[in-house]
């Protein structure tokens, strides 16, 4: 079966890790927030402004590195205009989230005319290099960063008394009340950092990926991130597994465009992972335990 | 000289127009038990958040050995000593005991869990609280999780225990559990203010009481200088009122379940006769609503049969069918499931019988006759309200429930099926619940009485069963049982040998 020989290619699992290192970031940012107890659905429009930002810092002339920074910052002032309206405010997550992707993602369309009035054709930037490593593992330093991320994720949730408190805020915000710490405190900056990887992902794109920034470059993966942190049922290590799965299927129906592209219209193969995905988190979100409190603001002396 | 170790001075707390705390004062020694008596609404929990810094209040200050804590912050309180168990338990489902207990306590970055574990096991022993530390609290039943908010406490070295209705939801034999605990606490030198509406309880564990009525602190007494009486007066402002039952001919069976099965419940078989209250005592949670959604048609069994005024009610068994029937309902939640919030007592008194005469010609409704029947039901029930025409969500607790009463009862229902039908309501508003069973009684209908209380169950009820884990006890007449005996029932003791 010639079909079932692309898996076995080295170049095909290089563009699983490669497709799959944005949402990783993305979904960890998207989880830490959920699991602290706020449904961040900014995270679309917070990955444009990271693709934005990270690629107009380089372009600007600052190193790679310092793009991804200015993109992880870019992100956390997202977050925190975020987290400043759902947690002491106490707004709709859903209104707000909604308004942020369209107003992150304003801002980066103004901000890239304003820099750029009169181009046509998106400017290069130098973009970050594949590691001299044997195969797929010939993988850029931010699809590492990305595994390094869900490691440091999942330790500090399962591991630490910073980590625990987020999960239990995220579950009961009584409890974590009564125990002498500040709710307000801990989703805040769970939201922020949350948003700040979300940015990084986005900033994957246009420094690792593609090289340029492209309006519609994000499009949709948002979205997937928030489904992948239901199917990981908010675990960093089932996530991480969504998250290449999703992508061997992106992969793979590229693939298939290429072999049986003429007798099958390409967009059958376009909606392949959306649909397989659907199946999946079908599937696997019946179990789920989704975090108590996701979704409820917290007013303290109110009940 | 006695060492003060908690002082609270002209604690003053508003909700909106609403006096909560008024102007409240008191002091507890080192090594004493205080109760907090008051009916539900007294202002006692208010109270307790105030002090722990839930709440800021609107004056007064709160002093522990001698310094001021800030308003607000249960951080400092908690540095100072004080530990809270609140009336809603203030645990996370999704983590472990250990982990809830050392939530806060360490730290940002090592957790160090392993040798937490042994600690709490320690704790736990010395103080009679027996959980273990490994396991979810979402596995465990309200009585553990009730042991983990003290370890909670006991951890963090309190040295001022604060339980807010704590015995609300125990069985009488945890209740002597939690005493025997509290006596080691303060053998080991902790203060205690134990908050309560249940006088016998009040009786049995404190030094001093203190009664707390209206948001006012209208009474300080020696503990062994008082009884019941002068407490219940204390509390209500009056005597208590007593209820006499009649006797009542007992009528044939109006209700029958045999061997029914359904999630949550395990072949159960219960017999309602007419003139008879049955009363169904258990810690909530093991069935108790199961059952009652049973028989009002929300719920199908999965096996088993079930008759309901001599005639079966097999499938097609409905909410609707239940009403047709001559089912009346007292729902569990008045808030949740006995009314809907935002509509009017109009609305809300027809909710069940909208879709029927004299309140619906041809599909259209009658607006006319619902109101009428509103403003019978509020004259004939003493519902304090401005009209009708009220939303329901402005009512009191007990306003509240005369209407769902009088919604229930006025059709002079053959079967009912009560609910908690006292919960949280004070001791007037209960007294009357009380009254109108027993006049449903007297006519000859048959009673189903789902209440947590013990006191009321064994009060009310003409035969007494009881329901542990989805399965029924055998049933127990009137004054043949003491506590005790169904409290060991409650807790799962004695099943195995009947069944
Ligand atoms: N957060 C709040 N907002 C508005 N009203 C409240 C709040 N907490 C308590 N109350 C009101 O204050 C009064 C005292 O309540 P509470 O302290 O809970 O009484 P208790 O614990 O003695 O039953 C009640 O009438 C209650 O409705
Ligand atoms: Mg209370």
């Amino acid at each position: 079966m010639e079909h079932l020989d692309i898996l076995l290619t080295a170049s095909f699992w290089a563009a699983v890790l490669r497709i799959a290192s944005p949402l990783i970031f993305a979904t960890m940012g998207e989880l830490i927030c959920e699991r602290a107890g706020v449904l961040n659905l900014g995270i679309e429009g917070i990955m444009v402004i990271g693709a934005f930002t990270g690629w107009f810092a380089v372009y600007a002339g600052l190193p790679l590195w310092a793009g991804v920074a200015t993109a992880l910052l870019a992100g956390m002032a997202f977050g925190l205009l975020h987290g400043l309206l759902t947690v002491p405010l106490g707004l709709s997550q859903h209104v707000v989230g909604l308004g942020i992707t369209l107003l992150a993602t304003a801002a980066a369309s103004y901000a890239y005319r304003l820099a750029l009035p009169r181009v046509t054709t998106p400017p290069r930037i130098d973009p970050f290099q594949p590691l001299p490593l044997p195969g797929a593992l010939a993988q850029t330093p931010l699809t590492y960063l990305a595994f390094l991320t869900v490691a440091v994720t999942a330790f500090v949730l399962a591991r630490t008394p910073l980590g625990l408190a987020i999960r239990a805020v995220g579950e009961n915000p009584q409890a974590v009340e009564a125990q002498g710490l500040s709710v307000t405190a801990l989703r805040l900056g769970a939201v922020t950092i949350g948003s700040g990887l979300m940015a990084v992902g986005g900033a994957f794109l246009t420094l690792s990926a593609f090289s340029s920034f492209f309006f519609e470059m994000v499009n949709g993966r948002g979205w997937i991130c928030i489904a992948l942190v239901v199917f990981g049922a908010w675990h960093p290590g089932r996530a991480l597994l969504g998250a290449l799965l999703f992508a061997a299927f992106d992969a793979y129906q590229i693939r298939l465009q290429q072999t049986l592209g003429a007798a099958i219209p390409y967009q059958v193969f376009l909606m392949l992972p959306y649909a397989l995905s659907i199946l999946a988190l079908v599937i696997m979100s019946r179990r789920a335990r989704v975090p108590a409190a996701l979704m409820t603001p917290y007013n303290r002396g109110e009940r | 000289m006695p060492e003060t170790v908690l002082r609270l001075k002209g604690i003053t707390k508003r909700f909106g127009a609403q006096l909560a705390n008024d102007d409240i004062s008191f002091a507890l020694q080192k090594g004493e038990v205080i109760a907090l008596l008051g009916e539900n609404g007294a202002g006692k929990t208010t109270l307790m958040n105030i002090l722990f810094g839930h709440y800021t209040a609107d004056s007064g200050t709160v002093e522990v050995m001698g310094t001021a804590l800030p308003p607000g912050h249960p951080r400092a309180a908690l540095a100072a000593g004080v530990g809270m168990v609140h009336q809603h338990f203030t645990l996370a489902d999704n983590l472990t005991v250990a982990e809830n207990i050392l939530l806060g306590t360490r730290p940002l970055w090592r957790l160090g869990q392993g040798d937490a574990r042994a600690r709490i096991r320690d704790l736990a022993r010395r103080f009679g609280l027996e959980v273990d530390p490994a396991a979810r609290v979402a596995d465990l039943a309200v009585g553990e999780r009730q042991r983990v908010e003290i370890l909670k406490a006991l951890w963090r070295d309190a040295r001022i225990l604060i339980l807010d209705e704590p015995t609300a939801v125990l069985t009488p034999q945890e209740t002597e559990a939690l005493f025997r605990t509290l006596r080691l606490a303060v053998a080991q030198g902790l203060s205690i203010v134990f908050i309560s509406h249940k006088l016998r309880e009040v009786l049995a564990v404190s030094d001093r009481v203190l009664v707390l009525r209206h948001g006012r602190l209208v009474g300080e007494v020696r503990t062994r200088d008082t009884d019941r009486h002068q407490l219940a007066r204390l509390m209500v402002g009056a005597d208590l009122p007593t209820q006499e039952i009649p006797p009542v001919p007992e009528g044939p069976p109006l209700l029958e379940l045999r061997a029914v099965s359904a999630p949550g419940l395990s072949a159960i078989d219960l017999t309602l006769r007419g003139g008879r209250i049955t009363g169904l005592a258990g810690v909530s949670g093991n069935g108790q609503s199961a059952l009652a959604a049973l028989i009002a048609g929300t719920l199908a069994p999965t096996s088993g049969e079930m008759q309901a005024a001599g005639l079966p009610a097999g499938p097609g068994w409905s909410p609707q069918a239940a009403i047709a029937r001559g089912i009346a309902r007292i729902p569990e939640d008045r808030h949740r499931t006995g009314t809907i919030a935002a509509m009017t007592l109009t609305e809300n008194a027809i909710l069940e019988a909208y879709g029927r005469p004299p309140f619906s010609h041809r599909s259209w409704i009658d607006w006319r006759a619902a109101r009428s029947f509103a403003e019978e039901i509020i004259a004939g029930y003493d519902v304090r309200c401005p009209g009708p025409d009220t939303r329901i969500s402005l009512l009191s607790g007990g306003n509240m429930q005369k209407l769902i009463l009088g919604r229930a009862l006025s059709p002079e229902p053959r079967m009912i099926l009560a609910n908690q039908p006292t919960r949280g309501l004070d001791v007037g508003a209960v007294a009357y619940v009380h009254a109108r069973l027993l006049e449903a009684r007297a006519r000859g209908a048959a009673i189903l009485l789902i209440s947590e209380d013990l006191d009321e169950v064994q009060a009310l009820s003409d035969e007494i069963r009881v329901i542990s884990a989805g399965r029924l006890s055998p049933s127990f007449p009137r004054g043949t049982t003491s506590q005790a005996e169904l409290g060991a029932w409650m807790a799962g003791h004695g099943f195995d040998h009947a069944a």
